[in-house]
């Protein structure tokens, strides 16, 4: 059984054609980094999402490898230009077989 | 019956003081498993395969005084005009003193319209965040911010 959480994406769902739009992608996940120890000395093994891939029209755009680095709750904000109506798709890939996966469509005229 | 609820919490203060102090202490106690300059230098080497490094074209935004390094807003935005003959192909995200220098790295393409990228990152000391970036002609720029952590991403106990 393959983990997951709640993810959530903020974009314009409608946009003129060729213009740049703001993807704002969140997911939940607490990115144990794998150096912190409990008060018994043991040490928390790392459980973080490794990547971020974000399709258009199944066209891949955007990627992202993350590393212990990255706070909790991963907030990732980037652009993309609006070529055609269509479906974005949001994939977030951890360790431990975390996976989540998220869509949001775009009307662009 | 008052003056014994009263003890009680009196201890009970006592030990969560005690324990507060504890965590503190943990925080304070410089741990080898820092990587130093050494390992990010490491790091960027192994991005660039020895290639030379110019400075300039990309600008590293973080706070210049950050209270809780457990989540720091930073953003990369690299000086292109992201057409499909010059644009940003990669943007790696360095920390000098982190327990391990990678941060983040992003593949971008011509249809991202702008090098732009914000996220939020643990800084586990006061130093340099490096950001390398690598442009479709295969050359690589960089840029730095300084930032000053009062509150470690350390390794503290849970």
């Amino acid at each position: 059984m393959s983990k997951t959480s709640r993810t959530s994406i903020t974009m314009p769902a409608t946009a003129k054609k060729d213009s740049i739009i703001e993807i704002r992608a969140i997911a939940q996940h607490d990115m144990e980094s794998g150096f912190r120890y409990t008060e018994g000395g043991k040490q928390i093994p790392r459980d973080i999402i490794r990547t971020f891939t974000c399709t258009y029209n199944n066209v891949e755009v955007f990627k992202a490898d993350f590393y212990s680095g990255i706070g909790a709750n991963p907030l990732i904000i980037f652009t993309t230009v609006a070529v055609e109506s269509g479906t974005l798709e949001f994939k977030w890939v951890g360790d431990g077989g975390y996976e989540a996966v998220n869509q949001a469509r775009i009307t662009v005229s | 019956m008052k003056k014994i609820v009263q003890h009680h919490r009196r201890r009970w203060l006592k030990q969560v003081q005690g324990l507060g102090l504890l965590a503190l202490g943990a925080c304070l106690i410089p741990l080898k498993a820092f990587a130093k300059k050494e390992d990010a230098d490491e790091a960027i080497k192994k991005i660039t395969g020895g290639a030379a490094i110019k400075d300039g074209k990309v600008t590293l935004t973080i706070p210049p005084l950050v209270e809780n390094g457990n989540l720091v807003v930073l953003k990369v935005s690299v000086d292109s005009p992201m057409t499909a003959n010059d644009y940003v192909k990669t943007i790696h995200v360095i920390a000098e003193a982190n327990p391990s220098p990678n941060i983040f790295t992003v593949y971008l393409t011509p249809r991202s319209g702008t090098a732009n990228v914000t996220t939020r990152v643990r800084l586990a000391d006061s130093q340099r965040v490096w950001a390398i970036a690598q442009m479709s002609n295969g050359s690589f720029w960089r840029g730095s911010a300084e930032t000053l952590v009062t509150l470690s991403a350390c390794t503290e106990m849970v």
